[in-house]
């Protein structure tokens, strides 16, 4: 609980900074996060590297873990039906957008091409509020739900944005888990949105 | 994408070669730039005012399918540990 707190009080602190323009937008450029990413991985990278403990447990990883995208997709699909109803857009199209598992560039971009801007501006926002939703409750997710519950939840990004967040909750294992996940759940996106948006 | 990956495979190499040392300052190290990346993000979508127009038409729906899409797979992934941890024993 905690951690989730502190990491929502740093990511509000950001967005009311960028909203009320405090600081000026030029000292700001998606590179400095890029930065940021590359040395957090080389640090948890370092620190797996760092004892050989770790390495050893990937081996005592259960095979069943590799149906992990698989539950993903299916939970996130009935997710997303179970509240299709509520809303003008088809079910179809909902699912398009649910199938963007965080991924929100491509899925948007794709999005935007098949069905229009408006559904390929929801697809965009309901993709990074996931990666965000990760980033925020990864803590709570690992107690209430198990360890593999922040990986599902940052379906195509635990590879790279949400994949530091997962390591420090879920647990050092599980890096080769989330690596694996994203790379699965990347290359699944650019088929599932196309194939719910010819639907 | 993948030169992340490329940092993360040069840092466990280098952590691998220094494993004879003692280093305790990664985890406190770790967790800041966690808060430093979560603090940019916030920076930028607070910033794209694209994003931040539209959020008020479209960010109900999207907030919806996002929580809906969330919860679904944290429940599939519930079931799938459970199925995990009872066959281990």
């Amino acid at each position: 609980m905690k951690g989730s707190l502190t990491i929502l009080s740093f990511f509000a602190t950001g967005l009311l900074i960028g909203l009320f323009r405090w600081i000026p937008a030029s000292w700001i450029s998606a590179d400095v996060s890029f930065y940021v990413l590359c040395a957090l991985m080389f640090s948890v990278g370092f620190s797996i590297g760092h004892q050989p403990n770790t390495i050893k447990q990937f081996r005592r990883i259960h095979s069943r873990v590799l149906f992990l995208p698989l539950t993903t997709i299916i939970g996130t699909c009935a997710g997303v039906l179970a509240v299709s109803a509520f809303f003008k857009h088809s079910a179809a199209e909902l699912l398009a957008v649910g199938s963007g598992f965080g991924y929100y560039s491509l899925s948007s971009i794709l999005i935007t091409q098949y069905k229009g801007a408006e559904l390929g501006t929801i697809a965009l926002l309901a993709n990074i509020m996931r990666e965000i939703l990760t980033l925020l409750f990864a803590p709570l997710m690992v107690r209430w739900f198990g360890n593999l519950s922040p990986i599902a939840a940052g379906g195509a990004t635990t590879m790279d944005t949400t994949f530091p967040i997962i390591v420090r909750t879920s647990g050092k294992e599980f890096s080769i888990v989330s690596i694996y996940n994203g790379f699965i759940m990347d290359f699944s996106v650019p088929f599932i949105v196309t194939l719910f948006c010819s639907l | 994408m993948f030169i992340v990956l490329v940092f993360m495979f040069t840092g466990i190499v280098a952590g691998y070669l220094l494993r004879s040392r003692k280093i305790r300052f990664q985890n406190g190290f770790i967790l800041t730039l966690i808060w430093v990346l979560l603090f940019l993000l916030g920076l930028e979508v607070g910033m794209n005012d694209n994003v931040v127009r539209k959020f008020a038409s479209l960010g109900f729906e999207a907030a919806v399918i996002a929580i809906a899409a969330t919860f679904g797979s944290i429940i599939t992934a519930r079931l799938l540990w459970k199925s995990i941890k009872k066959h281990e024993q």
